[in-house]
């Protein structure tokens, strides 16, 4: 009983905090999402497309499935088109990657899953994804698929309203870096210095088979 | 045939400008703000960004507590925050400017949101913005529209 109070305090406490840091109600459910969030971690670091089943459109309005992604590495990062920062940066860098890897890359394959298919139809995936290296694909699809494809992924998205009534979306911001196998190499964190991933995305294309 | 040739010899000619270009600078007070940029937009939907980088050459802690540009109906301050792997960006109240220090809004991290946007943003324009700060007042800077592209400011990022 005392105990429970202990964790109930302390899971105040860290709400308390969460909320004093971003005065925002979009942390107000900070210890289920928490877990929610590891859980996650853990799914992504097990997920392997040659075991998964989900289907989605590509920009160029091609039906894809996994299974069109083995035989080839694969660098997978869910975004949405209406992200000012991080995905136009994420995006960035996959093509600066791609680039420097030169005749590495042609056995590689980068992909934009939306986490926003309501406005990312694959003709405004394929008007934005113009500004960048075409060995780019889009992916969109109804919200189902797309939350099927999440989960496979482990990754996590959400629909945060703002102010004006418009809305915007957290989602998980990792680029994940899958071998030609299907096997999951590593993840490269948003805040990594992107001048020190060809390295690794060419060691994980190594380590194949 | 020969238009293509044309524009990449002008690309040719511009990329080089811009890189070399001078960072435009404002002070005020203690503070000198520079390299401010943002990217081009598609149309008018998708809310833009605004990157500056802020020094405060003074003895006293200034703070950063809002954005106005005639282009965008509602500029904001965010940051982008990731949490256990999750990318979110909430609003920033205010953004500290500690004394002798340099502050940047910059991809990742700090930035200002400009949404409801009344123009498309376009590649080689630029628009000014007024920066609200607690003590140094208003500072108003010219704002380079950049290649959606662009990593940082056409001048660089001094340190």
């Amino acid at each position: 009983m005392r105990r429970r109070t202990l964790i109930l305090g302390g899971a105040g406490l860290l709400a308390a905090f969460g909320f004093m840091l971003t005065l925002g109600a979009w942390q107000s459910g900070d210890l289920p999402w928490q877990e929610k969030k590891a859980a996650s971690a853990a799914r992504i670091r097990a997920a392997d497309p040659s075991a998964m089943t989900w289907q989605l459109t590509s920009h160029e309005g091609e039906q894809v499935e996994p299974q069109d992604w083995l035989g080839q590495a694969n660098l997978v990062f869910f975004g949405f088109t209406w992200c000012p920062d991080v995905c136009p940066m994420t995006l960035l860098n996959i093509s600066d990657w791609l680039e420097e890897l030169g005749p590495d890359a042609d056995r590689l394959a980068g992909h934009l899953v939306t986490v926003d298919p309501e406005r990312d139809n694959p003709e405004v995936l394929a008007d934005y994804l113009s500004n960048f290296d075409p060995r780019i694909t889009g992916l969109t699809g109804t919200p189902a698929e797309i939350a099927r494809a999440a989960e496979a992924f482990g990754a996590t998205y959400r629909r945060v309203l703002r102010q004006d009534g418009d809305y915007t979306m957290d989602h998980t911001s990792g680029v994940l870096v899958f071998r030609a196998d299907g096997r999951l190499a590593r993840i490269i964190d948003l805040h990594e210095n992107p001048q020190a991933a060809v390295p690794k995305i060419r060691q994980a294309l190594k380590q194949e088979g | 045939m020969i238009k293509p040739i044309i524009a990449g010899l002008g690309l040719a000619a511009v990329l080089p400008a811009l890189a070399l270009a001078e960072c435009a600078e404002v002070s005020q007070g203690d503070l000198s703000v520079r390299a401010a940029w943002s990217r081009a937009t598609i149309g008018t939907a998708r809310p833009a960004v605004f990157y500056v980088t802020i020094q405060n050459n003074g003895s006293t802690d200034d703070r950063l507590t809002g954005i106005e540009t005639r282009v965008a109906g509602m500029p904001m301050l965010h940051e982008t925050v990731t949490k256990d792997g999750v990318a979110s960006m909430p609003h920033a109240d205010a953004i500290d400017i500690p004394a002798g220090k340099t502050v940047s809004l910059a991809p990742g991290g700090y930035h200002g949101m400009l949404m409801n946007l009344e123009a498309e943003l376009k590649e080689g324009e630029s628009f000014p913005v007024t920066l609200q700060f607690e003590k140094a007042g208003e500072v108003s800077i010219d704002t380079e529209v950049l290649p959606i592209r662009a990593r940082e400011a056409a001048c660089g990022v001094a340190p």
